[in-house]
């Protein structure tokens, strides 16, 4: 290596071979520090160990600060401080002498010292300072021992702001003949780019170079910073694809030196490395992702030996297989190899065969079908690891047929569980699942119920919060929301009743809410004796201060009408003289409310809590003080948000693009978004977006071809009745009837099989069930919307449901596109992308809407490619259009929803002052349709019916033309009505069809025009405001302008002012609702500053003005 | 990339630890006690994988000595297993036959070839033979000044 160290080779042969033999090393056991080690082992008691070790500290401490104390007796004290370290001593007085030692002695000691500060020593150390000069004078010494040494110290450990003063030295040794410095010197560079990226954004050329460093060592040091930058921004890297490609398949194919080489398998930590990398690059992105099929292809061929490390490889290659573009016999093979390793008698590789089945089984649920058994078995596993894992899988698979069991065997592990965080995760899981699949009231609450009992104190917040606010929102009928209530009501009676002292506190908060809020449903239980429960909490001693506030809350929920009054004044009085300020308030609240029914009334009024409460979040009362403080000097207010961005934008090039920013109305919080800790790095939410869900169909779909199907739909099936159930499986509907799924749960007992193994394919048929009705969708290219008992506020809730239609029958799917291909053909427009489109592909659904969206989002946007085709249907029916409206502009005409008998159409119409909602219903069957109806509604409009369908009769090929004025209850950035049209024919029962009309607030949104006085007076007077940076638009002359003159073309907005970089603008929601905008060029960008009395629309039209200076 | 590697013994008793991510003492502290405790619970049979905590954890035993890894979620769990073994190999070559002992009185040496070895969480070189070039170049150079020195009379204070 060194010449000094070759010289000292040839020098001393005799110490080459000292050194060479076997257990040299021992040597050092009579020094001190085995004194030290030998003392400690023949203690008995952690006591004696202590006194020693204090003693021997005190010793090294006297050592270490003596000036006699050579650099060599240094290196030996330095080794038993990290040994007392080690032990869990403090030894913080030697930390300055370690850092000594590394800077004068020689290199032995040295190397002593440099270990003790990496050991000792945390990255902001602040004594690491003392280390910049040695290491520099090191980066510098001829000696490579002493290089190295530097190197190693630097890429574990050194102080962000010094970075500056030894990178040049360390960019150099990029260039060193030695490859062991050039490749720890890139492992620096790397450490680097960890803690302080923007030290070396110049210097990204030299990690190319070191990528194409003629030594793999020193390229493959240099894939941990491209994996890095790739995580990072993969987008910026795409072009070195191929060339990580031509690394992997060298490495494959074996032409790097046999060093490299681990138990004869090629370099597999670099492959690994490269693997990564791939899928990073390969991502939802097919270009790139073919490039890779071929090397992917070999790597899984060639991994077949029967050594961990060929597994190791095999499990990156499959996890890289189904993160890239998916290809068909690609993702076979993966799926074979996920089977062996989940078959696999190692339980290391069943583990990582479980996890990568849990990663891919939304995907592909067949998969988890095939093993079923398997996954039965793991589930009894001894080792909790693997129980848990398979929960996990379980947990991907669930459904509303099989909840229960799952839930019941996630329970069952929590009952043995001991580990907190898991724990934590799992009853988060349970919760999810329960508020999702729910069958029933009953279940629901009781499973709640273990949830918050098991779940204690450690339960993360928004579980009970989302319970309750499910509780008090309710969902679709107020009949069930009154009965789930009331069996809450029921449940927590007997819960309290059965004595309340093992609950945990945040149970008892939530008990004591809904006791407060709907113990009233229960017509035999009065108020008193809820309320004496109630006081019981009060005197237990577990109750915490806050549980006592929830319950003084919902006793004065309770206290109207005087019930027991004498305890109520009881217990208020107790509690005024608390030290607690909180349980103080809430107790002079339930005083002061107790004894004034009318005051209770009004304050808390029954069953209101889902009313939204007006919140004066600007605080717009304080004004006056603000602006005084502004006059005396005092700095503007920046929201957090702005802070953060400036600050970070300060730190670091941001590389990432701004998202828009959505208003805080639109962020629902709920269980559905925690993610699991153990989720690989695909995105997979329960409810996979449609787009994503078919697009994994077309791989299913691809793949089952050829393959036998042992396994129905309904879980585990005898092979002799695979034949018969397969077709029946695939021309079944996607909703199977209860008798049904009886049917194939009962043949499958029937089978005559030992009854341990009955036993599980019984569990495997409830497991199981439901899954491959799933999988069988996506073969119809179909995506099935997850249904959800729970559903938080129901969207199209029309009144009558769409599959209550006897005729609706998933066959209908298919009779409904071809008469509009059809119809499509007569029109001759059959050829349309566009058209196919927007075709509701499932009638069952409420669809129909994404066209129009699109179109409807910017009414003043430029006509598309289709224009044509769209023209031809919109001049058709633009000639409907009444007479007193043809004349104003109107959004595009869009098909909503079509079917054999009819087509709904709908556009909007801007009038002056309102907005009018024009329905074209066109009869295209030969018969006279009777008893049309259209029913229209949306939670944040007002909608009125302006003229209704002359008519209940609508003729053939005829067009019936219905108005309705909209009018704007709550903003919100798009609207979505939720409508159903009914019809008869002559022959035929009742029918109906949903569909729905999505319109932006921008058709809302009119100039107001006002003079700067009046704006001003107003500006003052409004409380709901929001602010934020927008980009301006390019214009060498004058951005603001030209920003300003795009959001008044786009959106309609006035521009009340300009002055100087300042500007004010103004528009109102329907002439009465007005918002005001105040704009200003700052550094390049427009700060935005929106006022309103009208919560949200600040925020809502903020979003329509980042959305307009986004578009081009 | 690895979070830090943490050798003990069956008793309990750490014989090495390195940290490739900053924490306080006190935070090592706790997650040693608790992670030595976690997986000396552990039957031998058993899977080499914990989910512990935000982490990944990775161990194996080797005689009285447990080996134990914590890796970042989107690390490959059988490659660092295969890290232990390699580290593992390593110190066998240089102790010859390696046992605990060598371990407890050279802990010294020990942490010398895992930082050859592994460098701030990742491996920089697996190749056997050049781990061992590298700390044996640097042994010889102690060797050879000890030589030096030697004839320097014994200043030990004690």
């Amino acid at each position: 290596m060194s010449d000094v160290v070759e010289k000292t080779l040839t020098a001393l042969p005799s110490l080459l071979s000292l050194d060479s033999q076997p257990g040299s090393a021992k040597l050092s056991s009579s020094s001190k520090l085995g004194n030290l080690i030998r003392g400690i082992t023949e203690l008995t008691s952690k006591h004696e160990e202590e006194k020693l070790i204090q003693r021997e500290l005190l010793l090294i401490k006297e050592q270490v600060s003596s000036p006699n104390t050579t650099m060599r007796q240094m290196k030996e004290l330095m080794v038993r401080a990290i040994y007392c370290e080690m032990l869990g001593y403090g030894v913080s007085f030697s930390y300055i002498h370690a850092i000594k030692l590394a800077q004068q002695g020689n290199v032995l000691e040295k190397r002593v010292g440099y270990l003790a500060v990496s050991l000792f020593l945390n990255e902001g150390h602040e004594l690491l300072l003392l280390l910049v000069n040695t290491v520099l004078k090191d980066l510098q010494s001829t000696n490579l021992i002493e290089v190295c040494m530097a190197l190693t110290v630097v890429s574990q450990m050194f102080p962000k702001d010094m970075i500056p003063a030894i990178l040049p030295l360390v960019e150099e040794k990029l260039n060193h003949p030695k490859e062991i410095i050039r490749r720890k010197a890139v492992l620096a560079l790397y450490k680097f780019y960890l803690i302080a990226p923007n030290q070396v954004q110049h210097i990204h050329n030299k990690f190319r170079k070191a990528l194409c460093d003629k030594d793999p060592g020193v390229m493959s040091a240099s894939l941990h910073i491209y994996l890095q930058l790739i995580q990072e921004n993969p987008e910026g890297y795409k072009d070195l694809a191929p060339s990580f490609v031509t690394i992997l398949k060298q490495v494959v194919a074996g032409k790097l030196p046999m060093d490299f080489n681990y138990h004869s398998v090629p370099a597999p930590w670099l492959q690994i490395h490269l693997l990564r990398i791939l899928s990073l690059l390969g991502k939802s992105d097919q270009s790139t992702s073919e490039i890779m099929y071929e090397i992917l292809d070999e790597s899984l061929r060639r991994a077949e030996m029967n050594h961990n490390i060929t597994y190791a490889i095999l499990y990156e290659c499959v996890k890289c297989v189904y993160t890239i573009h998916p290809k068909s016999d690609l993702l076979e093979k993966a799926a074979k190899c996920i089977g062996n390793f989940v078959l696999s008698p190692k339980i290391n590789l069943k583990y990582l065969g479980l996890k990568a089945l849990t990663y891919v089984v939304q995907q592909d649920p067949k998969l988890a079908l095939q093993h079923q058994m398997t996954i039965i078995e793991c589930l009894d596993h001894p080792d909790l690891i693997i129980k848990r894992e398979t929960l996990e899988l379980l947990f991907r698979i669930t459904n509303e047929q099989n909840v229960t069991v799952i839930v019941e065997k996630m329970l069952d592990f929590l009952q043995i569980n001991k580990d907190d965080h898991t724990t934590i995760d799992l009853v988060g899981k349970v919760a999810e699942l329960a508020e999702k699949y729910a069958p029933d009231n009953e279940w629901f609450i009781e499973t709640m119920n273990t949830v918050f009992s098991v779940g204690g104190d450690l339960l993360q917040p928004d579980i009970p919060n989302s319970f309750l606010k499910l509780l008090s929102e309710g969902f679709d009928s107020v009949e069930e929301d009154k009965k789930l209530r009331l069996f809450a009501v029921n449940s927590y009676v007997s819960l309290l009743e059965g004595g309340p002292s093992k609950l945990p506190q945040r149970f008892l908060q939530v008990i004591c809410w809904v006791l407060g809020e709907f113990s009233h449903l229960r017509e035999d239980l009065e108020p008193d004796v809820v309320l004496r429960m109630l006081a019981k909490l009060l005197d237990m001693k577990s109750s915490s201060s806050e549980t006592k506030c929830w319950v003084l809350m919902a006793m004065t929920k309770l206290c109207s009408g005087g019930a027991a009054l004498a305890l109520v004044q009881d217990v208020s009085e107790t509690y005024s003289s608390s030290l607690d300020t909180m349980l103080r308030q809430r107790a002079q609240e339930l005083q002061i409310l107790s004894q004034d029914s009318k005051l209770q009334a009004k304050v808390l009024p029954r069953s209101a809590s889902m009313e939204p409460v007006e919140v004066d979040s600007s605080l717009s009362f304080l004004d006056g003080f603000v602006s005084e403080a502004l006059a005396a000097g005092a700095a503007p207010y920046k929201p957090p948000h702005q802070r953060q961005e400036e600050l970070s934008r300060s730190k670091a090039l941001n590389m990432e693009p701004y998202g828009l920013s959505l208003p805080i109305g639109m962020s629902s919080c709920s269980v559905t978004d925690r993610q699991s800790p153990t989720l690989l790095s695909i995105s997979s939410g329960l409810s996979g977006d449609s787009a994503d869900f078919s697009h994994k169909g077309s791989s299913a779909a691809l793949k089952l071809d050829g393959v036998k199907r042992l396994w129905g739909r309904d879980g585990y099936l005898a092979k002799k009745e695979a034949a018969e159930e397969a077709p029946q499986v695939e021309a079944a509907s996607p909703v199977r009837s209860p008798s049904q799924r009886g049917d194939t749960d009962g043949s499958v007992s029937q089978t005559p099989t030992p009854e341990c193994d009955q036993e599980k394919q019984q569990l495997a048929s409830s497991l199981f069930v439901g899954l491959a009705t799933q999988s069988s969708v996506c073969l119809m290219g179909k995506s099935e919307p997850t249904s959800q008992r729970f559903r938080r506020k129901p969207k199209a809730s029309g009144g009558s449901e769409p599959m209550s239609n006897p005729l609706a029958s998933p066959s209908d799917g298919a009779d409904n596109v071809l008469p509009q291909n059809l119809l499509d053909s007569s029109d001759l427009d059959v050829s349309s992308p566009e058209q196919t489109h927007g075709l509701p592909q499932d009638p069952d659904t409420p669809n129909g809407s994404c066209t129009a969206e699109e179109e409807s989002a910017d009414p003043m946007a430029e006509p598309s490619a289709h224009e044509d085709l769209d023209r031809s249907r919109d001049s058709c029916l633009s000639s409907h259009l009444p007479a007193e409206l043809s004349a104003l502009s109107h959004s595009e005409i869009t098909s909503l929803c079509s079917n054999q008998s009819l087509d709904v159409s709908a556009c909007h119409v801007q009038r002056e002052d309102s907005v009018v909602l024009v329905v074209f219903v066109s009869n295209r069957s030969d018969f006279c349709l009777q008893q049309m109806r259209l029913q229209v509604q949306s939670e944040e409009l007002e909608v009125s019916c302006a003229s209704d369908c002359p008519s209940e009769e609508l003729k053939s090929h005829s067009v019936a033309v219905c108005q309705y004025l909209l009018t704007v209850q709550r903003p919100s950035v798009h609207f979505d009505l939720s409508a159903t049209v009914s019809w008869q024919l002559p022959a035929g029962s009742p029918q109906t069809a949903p569909f729905s009309y999505k319109l932006p607030l921008t058709g809302f949104i009119r100039a107001l025009r006002l003079s700067t006085e009046e704006y001003g007076a107003m500006w003052l007077a409004y409380s709901h405001d929001t602010k934020l940076n927008l980009t301006l638009m390019d214009d060498d002359q004058d951005p603001l302008a030209a920003t300003l003159h795009v959001l008044k073309r786009k959106l309609q907005l006035h521009v009340v002012e300009i002055i100087g970089v300042e500007a004010i603008v103004a528009c109102c929601l329907q002439q009465d609702q007005p918002c005001l905008m105040h704009c200003r060029v700052h550094a390049g960008m427009l700060a935005v500053w929106l006022r309103s009395p009208v919560p949200d629309l600040p925020d809502c039209l903020l979003y329509h003005c980042q959305r307009a200076l986004q578009e081009p | 990339m690895m979070q830090f590697m943490l050798l003990f013994s069956r008793q309990g008793k750490l014989r090495l630890q390195k940290w490739y991510v900053p924490l306080s003492d006190k935070e090592k502290k706790k997650i040693t006690r608790e992670l030595v405790q976690t997986v000396l619970a552990r039957k031998p049979k058993m899977c080499s994988f914990l989910e512990w905590r935000d982490l990944k954890v990775v161990y194996k035993r080797y005689a009285s000595l447990y080996f134990c890894c914590a890796i970042e979620d989107q690390d490959n769990e059988l490659i660092t297993l295969e890290i232990i073994h390699r580290y593992v190999e390593l110190l066998d070559k240089y102790f010859g036959s390696v046992c605990e002992l060598d371990i407890i009185f050279n802990f010294e040496k020990a942490y010398f070839i895992l930082d050859e070895f592994l460098l701030g969480g990742e491996a920089q070189e697996t190749s056997k033979k050049n781990v061992l070039k590298a700390i044996e170049q640097a042994d010889l150079l102690q060797e050879s000044q000890s030589e030096d020195w030697g004839s320097l009379p014994n200043e030990e204070i004690l």
